[in-house]
């Protein structure tokens, strides 16, 4: 006897049983071996509800263990694993089989615009050096009263909300034109970070718009929206960018 | 980003001296890092980037009585700890827990933590299962939250912080042993002295050794021994298993939590919060069954009590869908408004993952396994036992790996991201105060030697056997055997279960050699400590033969206080590859603290 609560792993739907095979095809780059990234062809057997990290897993774990990509919490929300997935830049964890057409291949490959290390992994540190850079933590200098929190009106909490979804998976900076061509470029994500502060009613700095009033700030941005679209957590990146450039010129709020 | 000039290579090997080094960048490492970095060298090492810790899956809240919207006290928060535990719960820790909650989460304002606010700008707070007023009269109003992302915007408040602070942090650096030096005291007894840590660097495999003269564990949870869970894939266990093979004991390790409301199939956490805000289960016939259970608290009753009589339903017939096999989270009668401002990031995961649309449909749940309430043994000060009450000096633990005790046989929702803030902030005072006060401890001799050999035996190894085949049998079994049900018989089931995969594991083939990224050969060792420590948690599980909090015995029903009210300890004896667990675990007991509340009933 077991102790299962339910020994069949439960199914949505009676549709949801069937499998069938799709075709991987993904840009691998292994150093040291590879000269150059080459593109690689593997048959998956999936269900619909499957995630495309469940077909990288099943790459990975039942034909070639040296498939290298980042993961962790397989929901969407620790970041790891954007990747460039039909052309798009998405979460594997958060884009399902079913919404792909799946009559035709799948094409993984890195993002793009930060230095390839193997297959599916990038160097993130220039992504993170920028996030770094905009000062991404609170600056107040008046005190809060004596062990209490600062006081904050909800439409002021409000106010800043979306960039704080923001989970710095970098889909957005890695799809931007401008960033791919200049990767000195702060980038979108850098930007929402210090979108976060700079319209959080309890911070008191303006460096941060000092430090994107630059040449490789906000002014790069050309409104191309491509950010806002690879976004996985729905962030309006380039409204909020729009609104550090308002905030330059026209004081912080 | 650390500086080069910090570390010598000798042999290949990379040699750094910090005086604290953290282990863990989630909440409870970073928490320690604000503390230890700006009075001592502080170094942090993750095998994650520290944005990307489990930490920032956490959905609910935190909880301390803030009393900002309703009437609350700390020892009211501490009577349902220790009810919520079972009385398992170390009730001076559990004081500790509540009365520190209050300044843990101002902390957390004041560095900038974006919570929800009142009408009048205090910080927001809702209810959660377990948590009430006067001694279980009511749901209270104790949970402070951010939406429904509490986790993520402390993972990243702290980051934030330590970015702030200039906190050194050696991000994919994995940590696989802690390395001790045999000293010899005045008195002529030798013992075992932590001397740093030796980790492994994913991006171009090499190894470096942290010497140290304060080592803090935070290392996080293991659920990754079950299949259905709503931990990450990185929740190996590496820090829990590292102290296991040092000899160091490890406590209450048959407790772990299988929360509630996990997407049927699937894992992925539904927070409690749904509950808090209203959300109600529901069996195939529309019923609200947890009236007929608990009748007072109803859904919000502790989690372990939830998921037994969730399991229960099913059983009798009473489950949904094709198969019977799942129950309903019911949010349809919420104002859609509501579910968008207090629970957006859940309802999407049940449209992404499930397609239901839960304004409208009720969302198919089980439970899953959640949280490890046993681990590395700490006293109030965050430091690690050697047994019931030897402190190993310069040893720290805070977090889901460690056991302080305060959650005892069953954690109350919202007293983890409490628990890895109140004990991560002592962790890294205390390591820094020690470190102030002592000298640098040296190496032994080929401090290295150990990793290099399970480095480069794992890169060797050619056998025929699949990793991901040993840890999927791995998963079922334990998810059959050792969930939220258990007896004799499956605890002695899955116990011949790892018993043989413990032994094909010698027989594994890693098939990426290279150097560089190579996540092959890391879930080759990971899956070596998930082994270990489902066999410390099944060897503890067939010694309880009662039923308290998240371990439910059907062979023995009801808790046993005159024979169990006391810790488990778990120690690591012989040769850990010999067949039989009973030639190389051996089981001791600790008594738990009682100071105020008499072991109790426990009813809702
Ligand atoms: C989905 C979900 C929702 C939750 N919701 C709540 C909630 O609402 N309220 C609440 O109180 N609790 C909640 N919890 C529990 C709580 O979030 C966790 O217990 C807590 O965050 C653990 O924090 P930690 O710092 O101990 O570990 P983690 O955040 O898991 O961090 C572990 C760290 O250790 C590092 N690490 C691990 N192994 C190694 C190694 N070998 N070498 C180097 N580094 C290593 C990792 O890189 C990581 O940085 C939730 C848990 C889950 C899974
Ligand atoms: S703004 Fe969106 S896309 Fe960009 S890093 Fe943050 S979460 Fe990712
Ligand atoms: S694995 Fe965490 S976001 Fe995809």
């Amino acid at each position: 006897m077991s102790t299962a609560i339910a020994d069949r792993a439960p199914a949505s739907g009676p549709e949801s049983i069937q499998t069938f095979t799709v075709t991987v095809i993904i840009r691998r780059f292994l150093p040291g071996i590879d000269l150059e990234p080459r593109w690689e062809d593997f048959d998956v057997e999936m269900l619909p509800t499957d995630r495309v990290l469940d077909a990288l897993h099943k790459i990975k774990w039942e034909q070639d263990g040296s498939l290298t990509f980042r993961r962790s919490c397989a929901h969407g929300i620790c970041g790891s694993d954007a990747m460039r997935i039909n052309g798009r830049n998405r979460l594997a964890c958060k884009t399902l089989i079913k919404d792909l057409d799946i009559s035709k291949p799948i094409y993984i490959e890195a993002i793009k615009g930060l230095p390839l290390e193997k297959d599916l992994v990038v160097d993130m540190e220039p992504f993170f050096d920028s996030f770094r850079e905009v000062q991404p933590f609170l600056i107040a200098n008046s005190k809060p009263k004596e062990g209490k929190e600062r006081v904050q009106s909800p439409e002021d909490r409000a106010r800043f909300d979306d960039t704080t979804k923001c989970i710095l998976c970098a889909a957005c900076t890695s799809s931007c034109p401008i960033f791919w061509t200049d990767g000195q470029y702060f980038g979108p994500a850098a930007i929402v970070n210090a979108h976060r502060f700079i319209f959080d009613s309890r911070d008191e700095s303006n460096v941060r718009l000092d430090i994107l009033d630059d040449k490789e700030g906000v002014w790069r941005c050309r409104t191309t929206f491509n950010c806002t679209e690879a976004c996985p957590r729905g962030i309006q990146v380039t409204q909020a960018i729009a609104e550090v450039k308002q905030a330059i010129l026209r004081g912080k709020p | 980003m650390p500086t080069e000039s910090d570390s010598t290579v000798v042999d290949g090997v990379h040699y750094h001296q910090f005086d604290v080094v953290i282990v863990g960048a989630g909440g409870a490492g970073m928490r320690a890092a604000i503390e230890a970095g700006p009075k001592v060298k502080t170094a942090v090492i993750s095998k994650l980037y520290p944005t990307r810790s489990h930490t920032g899956a956490a959905q609910g809240g935190m909880a301390a009585a803030l009393a900002n919207v309703e009437e609350d006290s700390w020892e009211w928060h501490t009577f349902d700890t220790v009810k919520g535990g079972d009385y398992l719960v170390d009730q001076d820790a559990a004081e500790i827990l509540a009365k520190e909650a209050i300044e843990a989460v101002i902390d957390l304002e004041n560095m900038g933590l974006p919570f929800n606010r009142t009408p009048d700008g205090k910080i927001d707070q809702r209810r959660f299962g377990g948590h009430t007023a006067e001694h279980g009269k009511s749901p209270v109003r104790r949970a402070c939250y951010a939406a429904d992302r509490t986790g993520h915007m402390i993972l990243q408040t702290l980051y934030q912080n330590c970015v702030k602070f200039g906190i050194n942090f050696f991000n994919e650096y994995y940590v696989l042993d802690l390395v001790m030096t045999p000293v010899t005291a005045s008195d002529g007894t030798t013992s075992d002295k932590p001397s740093g840590v030796v980790a492994y660097d994913l991006a171009t495999g090499e190894i470096h050794v942290f010497q140290a003269k304060a080592v803090i564990f935070a290392t996080g949870g293991f659920g990754k021994i079950y299949k259905t869970t709503s931990n990450a894939h990185t929740l190996t266990g590496d820090g829990v298993g590292i102290i296991w093979r040092k000899g160091l004991p490890l406590e209450d390790m048959e407790f772990f939590q299988f929360h509630p409301t996990g997407l049927a199939g699937l894992g992925i956490l539904l927070s409690e919060a749904a509950r808090g805000e209203g959300a109600i289960l529901r069996n195939s016939e529309g019923e609200r069954f947890m009236e007929r259970y608990a009748p007072t608290i109803k859904d919000l009753a502790p989690r372990d009590i939830v998921a037994r009589c969730m399991a229960t339903e099913i059983r009798e017939g009473r489950g949904g869908g094709p198969n019977k096999d799942y129950v309903y989270l019911d949010i349809t009668h919420l104002d859609p408004a509501v579910i968008d401002a207090k629970l957006p990031d859940i309802t999407e995961f049940a449209r992404t993952y499930l397609g239901v649309e839960p304004y409208t449909e009720p969302v198919p749940v089980l439970p899953t396994a959640h949280y490890a309430m046993g681990g590395i043994p700490t006293n109030v000060n965050a430091e690690v036992l050697s047994d019931n009450t030897t402190v190993v000096p310069g040893l720290y633990a805070a977090g889901e790996c460690a056991c302080v005790s305060v959650h005892g046989s069953n954690r109350l929702g919202t007293n983890s991201l409490l628990d890895i803030n109140v004990f991560g902030k002592r962790a890294g005072n205390n390591a820094a105060a020690y470190a102030l006060t002592v000298d640098m401890p040296p190496l032994p001799p080929n401090a290295a030697d150990w990793v290099i050999n399970l480095v480069e035996s794992a890169r060797a190894s050619n056998g025929t056997e699949r990793l991901s085949a040993i840890r999927k049998e791995l998963q079922d079994s334990m998810d059959r055997n050792a969930q939220v049900f258990r007896t004799d018989e499956t605890l002695n089931e899955v116990t011949r279960v790892i018993e043989n995969l413990r032994e094909r594991y010698k027989n594994i083939g890693v098939q990426d050699k290279g150097k560089r990224f190579n996540t092959d050969l890391l879930e080759a060792i990971e899956l070596g400590f998930l082994l270990d420590l489902a066999e410390v948690v099944v060897y503890s599980a067939l010694s309880r033969k009662e039923s308290r909090g998240g371990h439910f015995r059907e062979d023995y029903p009801t808790r046993d206080d005159a024979n169990y009210l006391v810790h488990t300890m778990a120690y690591l004896t012989g040769d850990a590859h010999s067949a039989d667990a009973g030639d190389h675990i051996r089981l001791d007991t600790k008594p738990v603290v009682i100071t105020n509340y008499q072991p109790m009933e426990r009813k809702y």
